[in-house]
């Protein structure tokens, strides 16, 4: 019975909740039992120790290797039809056709409203779906193609950190035999080895290593995120996928944990592929992002030309729905971009751009031709037919050379489309300049 | 305890005075490992067409204050005191059936998750049509209809005449929270408190959210909190802000203040753990250490004082022993903070704002 | 929803079939020989080997199993004639369930007329499941954690940890035995269409049992799905509405709290519907829970049969009930 992970919190089942409703925050009774955190300030904390301690962003190694290349990488979930005999109807192009590379020790962010395809990008890098089509190239292995079987013993470089501490962690099990899972199932070390193990992770996670013996709900939200990493962290991942990890987190935790990631990344050289809808806490976080919209790509660059010199129109309406501290100072809101309505269904997707049902720029181009992920700076590309900075989107659409197509994205007879470095994944040296038209590089 | 009226302070040129005045709140839930003060004395006012932002984190009190103007906390299981006057009616004390009638009337309130919020088994225009008819007795049902479908259509939703028989979850997210706030603004309520309005929905749809309560707001002239964690989301939206930590106000200013020249270390804390979009990117990520307090036993003297990492610079263990009482800020009227620091502004200026923001303290050099 | 429907019935069907099937087989092979009961039975205990070698041959037991199933399926579908003994004929139409053994009567006219008894006793039991359980078990979620409902909850956990029959006998000895309560006097079943008053006073006491005990349970998922409602946040919203706290509980809380209630009770009621074992045999009511008894340990092979399809098909038809009505409750589920 003192086993039972309810039973020291000394609660009647029968009225679990039942205060909640009372006191409209159901955190109370949360904080009853919530163990110290084993760097949680005796002493009084000192500022400069605590600022030494929080990191600047993440910069970009232009030199690392990509760990992971996705290329083309689609996935489509059927849609069944009601009736006496389900057939497919249809099909939810969830993701359709991404690319990416993700560089060994570095981060990519995948930025996006829900239902763009992010986290499915996520569970089909971590192989948790088996991708309709593409490939994810990852030392020498070919992910989207191998089977359950074949994944396993690969499954240990590649982890997952989820979104929800409280419904990601088996209230059941004991913190130990959570973080140690992984090495039980792989067989790694031997059954006595695995506690030892399982306390220097909970200590490099920042948690009292001796709080092994404890069930989840002892611990509060933020240290069970911290808990749910250390079982990542248990096989050495060469790449992280963590999906929202912060966002379930208050706000005075959030911190805590992204310089805990970036602690981590540094000392062990992880690969993230860092999924969020937070701008902000990617922009930190990432050196490189990749804005999705409706399973696709439509921007992707390092961060100081995604945030700086955002090309498409959906990356700069969305950087401009972000509120800003910094507005305290002047009053008021934002200048804004307004997006109208609610993103379409990806069963029938728009034809053409998919993004052009709400844009504010799309012509009949847009329509007709899907533009192509496009290189027009040495780390940056762009989806759009009118590609431009906030404010200087061209009149004419900038893609019809490449595609062999006039203004209103008919054929023109006797072009030829010059398919070269379209959608790779990565970058090339050369690229296709806005201004001149003209494909240059370094 | 020295308890400031901060009305007095902030009072502007209103003959009416403030819509909502809260002074000296204190709401007490008895449970089985004993009594927890989820909210002490606090004390606010908000007047009409005027936005008050409640920041904290999940347990400060910042909901369990607003459900208490509300009249929403079981009188069995809970205990009020202190003084909430709306509309110049003392709600504390009041009889239920007198109760009911402001709420949802004269004030009203949304909440986070509109899905969970909404009844998933009643249609979208019959959920706002008995929010109508409640308070509306001589009105038939077809008025209360098109109520509703006026009210949906004036929070833009599509085709309101035939999504007003849609269940909710065939609302998406957003439309469901627009039309939350249709149920809420139904009977033009002088005060509004939104719970988390936002923060469940994708960034662009919040936008779209916080540009419709505001443009409801002038329209109505109600008098509005926001309770939110999203100190973005304050500075464009509120003109004054409530800081609360464990269950108390910890700095109550206009937003302008509080977010530009704050004065109490868990403000700077708020502040400097998240990340900015515009912010350089030598700005440093720092953390409040720790987590936040227990309600059952709260730490003695200033509740922050475990947490915090200025406690060094008071003189003795003042921190530790003596709640630090809320009083005006250096010499800013309306500005309120409660913290023993003898000199915050220096501090914020020298040691904090260089980590967290480089190129605002250049400027400020 | 209709095309749902049909589909769950088809392969209410298929489970029908596989039912008969196994049931079939597991007396073909059992242990037991009904030919012999049935011999000790029709010759006053002088079964002679050979007078049992006849019994067996006009039973179709020297047959093959499948053949003997295929003849009873299409005395399903179709009618048949079916022999006993070396003289004696009946005409069995269809659907010909075969005929007892014991009794010399088709199965399916016998069933016919012990359904009354049964669902009489069903339907009163079931009306008083939900009629008491559910008001008591909002009144106890609505005052929770109160002296009240701790004392409820705790008394009604243990008279559910009763063992039914025990229960319901102690009822019997009681009420019935002891004290003599007269309107208790007269237990069993009497045709409602004959005297409805004495059909009341017949069944009462077996309603009282088997809802006395029933609602027990009810009152325990009505309480804990009720109190889950009304942490809700909708419910929450419903009060910041400005609804009466009348209106909340009742309009907002119990629909949605009937929802899991709701579907528990239908399993209830088919089970109910198939036969009370207990209460009919305790009660003295002649309704199939007694006869499929009775059968089982006569080894009346076609009545077994017969009971065990019969029970099939009414928990199939009551699990298709309550899909339905879910789906009419929560707008979010859609049949298909």
């Amino acid at each position: 019975m003192s086993q039972d992970p309810n039973a020291k919190v000394g609660i009647d089942v029968s009225e679990v909740g039942a205060n909640a409703a009372e006191t409209g925050e159901r955190d109370l009774s949360d904080h009853v039992d919530v163990v110290d955190d084993h760097e949680a300030f005796h002493e009084p904390p000192d500022f400069h120790a605590l600022a030494e301690h929080g990191h600047v962003a993440t910069q970009l190694d232009l030199d690392a290797e990509p760990i992971i290349t996705v290329d083309n990488l689609k996935m489509y979930f059927p849609v069944k039809s009601s009736g006496l005999v389900r057939r497919t109807v249809g099909h939810v192009q969830a993701v359709d056709g991404v690319s990416f590379q993700v560089p060994r020790g570095g981060s990519l962010g995948l930025v996006g409203e829900s239902g763009c395809g992010k986290s499915t990008t996520g569970r089909l890098i971590t192989r948790l779906y088996k991708p309709t089509g593409g490939s994810m190239m990852f030392e020498g292995h070919d992910l989207a193609k191998l089977s359950t079987s074949e994944m396993k013993p690969l499954r240990r470089n590649v982890q997952m950190i989820f979104q929800d501490p409280y419904t990601s962690l088996n209230p059941r099990h004991t913190v130990g035999s959570i973080v140690g899972a992984p090495l039980a199932v792989h067989n790694i070390v031997p059954k006595d080895k695995i506690l030892p193990r399982v306390q220097e992770l909970l200590e490099v996670v920042g948690l009292n290593p001796e709080h092994y013996n404890r069930y989840p709900n002892e611990f509060s939200g933020g240290q069970r995120q911290r808990i749910g990493i250390a079982r990542a962290l248990t096989l050495n991942p060469k790449l992280l996928v963590a999906d929202e990890p912060v966002s379930a987190l208050d706000v005075s935790i959030q911190a805590q944990v992204v310089n805990l990631l970036q602690d981590l990344q540094r000392e062990f050289d992880i690969a993230f592929l860092f999924i969020a809808h937070d701008l902000a806490v990617v922009r930190h976080f990432c050196p490189e992002v990749a804005v999705m919209y409706l399973g696709k790509i439509v921007e992707i660059g390092d961060r100081e030309t995604i945030y700086g010199h955002a090309h498409h129109p959906y990356t700069q309406a969305l950087l401009s729905a972000v509120p800003d501290v910094k507005q305290a100072a002047i009053g008021g809101r934002r200048e804004r971009i307004r997006l109208e309505g609610d993103v379409p269904s990806p069963i029938n997707p728009p034809s053409g751009c998919r993004f052009r049902t709400r844009c504010q720029f799309a012509q009949e181009i847009c329509a007709k031709v899907e533009p192509p992920l496009l290189q027009i700076g040495k780390r940056h590309k762009v989806a759009c037919h009118f590609a431009g900075e906030l404010g200087a989107h061209p009149a004419t659409p900038v893609t019809t050379d490449l595609l062999g197509v006039d203004d209103q994205g008919s054929p023109v007879p006797g072009a030829t489309p010059s398919n070269t470095q379209l959608t790779g994944p990565g970058y090339e040296k050369t690229w296709y300049d806005l201004r001149s038209k003209q494909t240059t590089g370094v | 305890m020295t308890i400031t009226s901060p009305s007095s302070a902030a009072s502007q040129a209103d003959v009416d005075g403030p819509f909502l005045q809260v002074e000296d709140l204190t709401v007490t839930f008895p449970t089985q490992d004993g009594p927890v003060q989820a909210v002490k004395g606090l004390s606010y006012s908000v007047e009409l067409g005027k936005t008050l932002g409640i920041v904290g984190e999940s347990g400060s009190g910042k909901s369990v204050s607003s459900m208490a103007v509300m009249g929403l906390h079981d009188a069995k299981s809970s205990e009020i005191t202190g003084s909430i006057r709306v509309g110049g009616t003392e709600v504390i004390g009041l009889g239920e059936s007198r109760m009911r009638k402001l709420r949802g009337n004269a004030m009203a309130m949304i909440f986070q998750d509109a899905l969970a919020a909404l009844h998933p088994f009643y249609r979208v225009g019959d959920q706002l049509a008995e929010a109508y008819a409640m308070h509306h007795p001589k009105a038939s049902k077809r008025d209360a209809r098109r109520k509703a479908i006026e009210m949906l259509d004036r929070v833009g939703i599509p085709q309101p005449d035939r999504r007003v028989d849609d269940f909710p979850h065939q609302f998406s997210g957003g439309m469901r929270q627009r039309a939350m706030i249709a149920m809420g603004l139904i009977n033009d309520p002088s005060l509004l408190i939104a719970d988390e309005p936002t923060t469940a929905l994708d960034v662009t749809v919040q936008a779209q959210i916080l540009d419709l309560l505001q443009d409801l707001q002038r329209e109505f002239n109600s008098a509005v909190i926001i309770i939110t964690h999203d100190l973005g989301v304050i500075a464009e939206m509120a003109d004054d802000v409530l800081v609360m930590y464990a269950g108390r106000c910890v700095e109550y200013g206009t937003t302008k203040e509080i977010l530009t020249r704050p004065e109490m270390p868990y403000s700077w804390g708020l502040l400097s753990s998240i990340p900015d979009v515009t912010a350089s990117t030598d700005a440093r990520l720092i953390p409040i250490p720790g987590n936040p307090p227990s309600l059952l036993k709260p730490p003695s003297g200033c509740p922050f004082h475990p947490r915090c990492a200025h406690r060094d610079k008071v003189p003795g263990d003042l921190c530790v022993t003596e709640l630090p009482a809320l009083t005006p800020a250096s010499n800013r009227a309306g500005h309120l903070k409660r913290c023993h620091l003898p000199n915050p502004q220096e501090i914020y200026q020298l040691e904090v704002l260089p980590e967290i923001a480089p190129d605002l303290a250049e400027e400020i050099r | 929803m209709f095309a749902y429907v049909v589909k769950r019935l088809l392969s209410g069907v298929v489970v029908l079939f596989l039912i008969s099937m196994s049931v079939f087989l597991l007396f073909w092979y059992g242990p037991s020989e009904p030919a012999q009961t049935i011999c000790d039975n029709d010759t006053s205990n002088r079964c002679t080997p050979a007078r049992l070698e006849v019994f067996r041959e006009n039973l179709g037991f020297n047959n093959a199993w499948y053949e003997e199933y295929g003849k009873f399926m299409k005395g399903v579908v179709a009618g048949r004639e079916i022999q006993f003994g070396s003289t004696t004929k009946f005409d069995c139409p269809a659907p010909c369930l075969g005929y007892s053994y014991r009794t010399k009567a088709p199965v399916f006219e016998e069933m016919k007329d012990r359904m009354p008894a049964t669902f009489s006793v069903a339907l009163g039991g079931a009306f008083l499941y939900l009629s008491l359980g559910i008001p008591i078990g909002v009144a106890a979620a609505r005052r929770r954690g109160t002296v009240a409902d701790k004392a409820l909850v705790s008394s009604f956990l243990v008279i559910s940890s009763i063992p039914y029959y025990l229960f319901a006998l102690l009822t019997w000895l009681f009420l019935t035995i002891s004290w003599e309560i007269p309107l208790f006097s007269d237990t069993g079943y009497f045709p409602i269409t004959d005297n409805p008053a004495k059909w009341f006073s017949g069944m009462l006491l077996a309603w009282l049992a088997l809802g006395a005990f029933g609602c027990t349970s009810y009152t325990r998922y009505s309480r804990g799905s009720m109190v889950e409602v009304l942490n809700e946040d909708y419910i929450r919203t419903a009060k910041a509405k400005g609804l009466a706290a009348n209106t909340v509980v009742y309009k907002h809380g119990l629909r949605a709290a009937l929802v899991p209630v709701i579907t528990i009770f239908g399993i209830d009621f088919g089970t109910l519907l198939a036969g009370t074992i207990f209460t009919e045999t305790i009660f003295d009511i002649d309704g199939i829970g007694l006869w499929s008894l009775q059968a089982v340990a006569q080894r009346d092979l076609p009545v077994v049969s017969a009971t065990a399809l019969f029970g099939a098909a009414v928990l199939i038809i009551s699990n298709i009930v309550v899909d339905v009505i879910y789906s009419i409750l929560d707008p979010r589920v859609r049949l298909s």
